[in-house]
Order: structure tokens, then C-alpha cells, then sequence
């Protein structure tokens, strides 16, 4: 597989929302608007590429027994990472966000990928692995995020152009399995294609 | 998610209940079906729509996640206000917690395969994947955030967990139904079973302003 293939794949082919259905917590939990979506899907990308690159760099160090462990404590050291530079720096976001932030180390995308990918493959293959997965991840969730602002609060990436007329529904729970339900299916179509 | 500690608040302003047993009652009310943890926190849903194929299948799951809900809970809260607080390094929450999580889980699943050879194969991979069940985790966080007693704590957390075995086993009848059904070719597999959900979720929204 090419270089620009590991990164292309994660869009459409293996994108981990709508092909490979993983990390359906974050992608209903924090898809109210578009910016929360993206705001969540670059955070979990950031986690993704650093423990992509640091588990296949030390993949041959950790005893195969215990290397679930071993990813998940090297996730969560990139995660409360993040958490830190998040609260510090974008605070509304880490606000809205709330959470789900800590939540980015049980994304199953995260551990899949340090599993499937980067514990066989070498640091920069992983870190593409990493690129492409994490922004399939973001486009989803920045898709899903501004369907739902659309539809339950009249706005677009915070620019409202009518906000009283939508039904709420759609930014509260149903809607969120509800929207995620159909562009699933409207992903499906278009994929096969 | 701050209904709850208001209601309390409210309840114990006007004097017409004694705290305790509204404190422990409003939890448990408001954790199972208010505030349900995948119907309307978001909480758990890869399980949810994994293992609720079957109702048998889905009951044994909620045990599980509610024995290791039950049992992270207090460690948690342990670890929390006898480690990390005195310390003051509440910034490692998240590993120490995940670690914990993990390390019960495996143990959950020796006691498992001992006990009930039946229900560990039933469950096979999704129990490992309990590690990765973000309910588990965000519960605990969930629940340290809110500054509950011990007491509090585990009441909210084993509530959380049947709020999670509910939703699971309801909604594996759902789709024990929808597989003799007619669903067009598009919207078959997880699509029908995510608008499910969400039809579940609006009937669970009735259960708002319950506590």
C-alpha cells in the first residue's frame, strides 16, 4: 500500500464512523454542533497519530501478554495530554466538550488501531495510518455535527440564520442516533456507488 | 447531568423529606431512567449496539458491567480521596482510573470463566471490551465530578449500570423483532438499529422532570 493510500483509506474506504462503526460514544455525545464534532474529532486525532507513532516505536519492547495494558496507559498519558493543553488553551471547547475529553481513551478507534496497525507497522506508516483514520474520524463527526446544528438549532458552525423555527429534537439524544442513522445510509449509497 | 443534585438541593430547602432517603432515591430514579446512561448521556454505545442482538446475551452483559460498575465505583472512589487528593494529582484521574477499570475486568473475566463457562462463551470478545465500555470509565469520572459520599457514589453508579442493562435488553427486543422484518436493503444492519434507538431514546425523554 502506498504512503498516500494509508492516508486516503481512512476517508472513505475504512472510515471508522460510517464503514468500520467505531467510536459511537464521542459521535453522538458531542455532535450538537459542527464545531463540537471537529473540536472532538482533531483532538482524537492528535491522540491517535502520537500513540500510533509511540506504540509501534516500542511494539517490540512490551511482552505480548501484557500489551493491552501497556496501550492504554500510553494512551491515556497522550490524553491527559491533551485534556491539559485543551483546558488551557481552548477552555469553552473543553467546556462543551466536558466528558468526553477524558473519554478519547476508550475510543475504540484509538486502542483498534494501536492493535490492527501500529503494532505491526513501522512509526511512519503508523503515523499515516494515524493521519488518515483521524481525519476520516473528524470529517465524520464535523458532518454529523453540522446536519444536527442545521436541524435542531438553525445554525451553521455558530452562525445562526433560523433558530426558532427548528425542532430541538435534534440536538438532544434521539436526534443524534436518528441523524447518524440516515447518513449512514445515505454514506452507504454513496460508497458503493 | 445537574438536575439531580438540584433536586435535592430544592427538596431539602423545602423541608418536606428527610435528605437521606430523597438524597439516595432521586439517584437512583434519576440515574436509570432520567439520565440514562445510552439513552441519554451517550455513554456505552458500542456495546449497545453490539451485543443487543439477542435478550439472553444482553442480560448476562449488563450483569457484567454492572458488577464491575459496582466494584470500580468504590475503588475509584477510594483511589480519589485517599491518593490523589491528598497528593494533589487529580491530572492523573484519567490513568489511574482506566487502569483500575481494566485490571477488574480481568479479573471479572477469570471469575467468569470459572463460574459460568456458558456465559463467557456467550460474551466472548465483548468482555475484554469492557475495558473500552466508555460507560464505565465516564460513570466513574462522572460520579467523582458530582462529589458524591461513598455511600452516594455506589448507589449512582450500580443505578447507572441497571439504567445500562434496561437499555440494552429493551432495545435487544427491539431488534430480536426488527430481524423478522421487511427493512428496506439501505437502512438494514446498524442504520435501522441506530433509529431504533432513537425512537427508544424520545419515548425515554418522557421520563424528564421525573425526579
Amino acid at each position: 500500500m502506498s504512503k498516500l493510500q494509508l492516508i486516503t483509506k481512512g476517508i472513505i474506504k475504512e472510515n471508522p464512523t460510517f464503514v468500520l462503526i467505531l467510536g459511537m460514544c464521542p459521535t453522538i455525545g458531542v455532535t450538537s454542533s459542527a464545531i463540537n464534532g471537529c473540536g472532538m474529532g482533531v483532538a482524537t486525532m492528535a491522540v491517535l497519530i502520537m500513540s500510533n507513532i509511540v506504540i509501534s516505536l516500542i511494539k517490540n519492547f512490551i511482552p505480548d501478554k501484557v500489551r493491552i495494558p501497556a496501550f492504554i496507559v500510553v494512551i491515556a498519558s497522550f490524553v491527559t495530554m491533551i485534556e491539559m493543553l485543551m483546558q488551557a488553551y481552548v477552555p469553552a471547547l473543553y467546556e462543551s466538550l466536558g466528558v468526553f475529553i477524558p473519554l478519547i481513551v476508550v475510543n475504540c478507534i484509538i486502542l483498534g488501531r494501536a492493535e490492527a496497525f501500529a503494532s505491526k507497522n513501522t512509526p511512519l506508516d503508523s503515523a499515516l495510518d494515524g493521519i488518515g483514520i483521524g481525519l476520516g474520524f473528524t470529517a465524520s463527526l464535523t458532518v454529523i455535527g453540522a446536519v444536527r446544528e442545521v436541524l435542531g438549532s438553525g445554525s451553521i458552525f455558530g452562525i445562526e440564520f433560523a433558530s426558532d423555527v427548528m425542532p430541538l429534537l435534534f440536538i438532544l439524544a434521539p436526534g443524534g442516533f436518528i441523524v447518524l442513522g440516515y447518513l449512514m445510509v445515505l454514506f452507504n449509497k454513496i460508497a458503493k456507488r | 447531568m445537574g438536575e439531580i443534585s438540584q433536586e435535592i438541593l430544592q427538596a431539602f430547602n423545602s423541608g418536606s423529606v428527610t435528605v437521606p432517603t430523597v438524597t439516595l432515591f432521586a439517584i437512583i430514579i434519576g440515574s436509570i431512567f432520567v439520565n440514562n446512561v445510552v439513552l441519554s448521556q451517550f455513554l456505552g454505545i458500542c456495546p449497545f449496539l453490539g451485543v443487543s442482538s439477542k435478550v439472553e446475551t444482553s442480560m448476562g452483559m449488563g450483569a457484567a458491567v454492572t458488577f464491575v460498575m459496582a466494584l470500580s465505583s468504590i475503588v475509584v472512589w477510594c483511589i480519589q480521596t485517599y491518593v490523589l487528593e491528598p497528593f494533589e494529582i487529580q491530572y492523573m484521574q484519567t490513568i489511574v482510573f482506566i487502569l483500575v477499570i481494566a485490571a477488574l475486568v480481568q479479573m471479572v473475566e477469570i471469575v467468569l470463566k470459572k463460574v459460568s463457562p456458558s456465559l463467557y462463551q456467550a460474551l466472548g470478545i465483548f468482555l475484554p471490551l469492557i475495558t473500552t465500555n466508555c460507560a464505565v470509565l465516564g460513570v466513574a469520572i462522572n460520579m467523582m465530578q458530582k462529589q458524591l459520599t461513598l455511600l452516594q457514589g455506589v448507589v449512582y453508579s450500580v443505578s447507572m449500570a441497571l439504567g445500562f442493562a434496561l437499555a440494552l435488553i429493551l432495545f435487544a427486543g427491539i431488534r430480536e423483532r426488527l430481524e423478522m422484518e421487511d427493512v428496506p436493503s439501505a437502512l438494514r444492519g446498524t442504520p435501522i438499529a441506530l433509529i431504533s434507538a432513537g425512537l427508544l431514546a424520545m419515548a425515554f425523554m418522557g421520563f424528564a422532570g421525573l425526579v
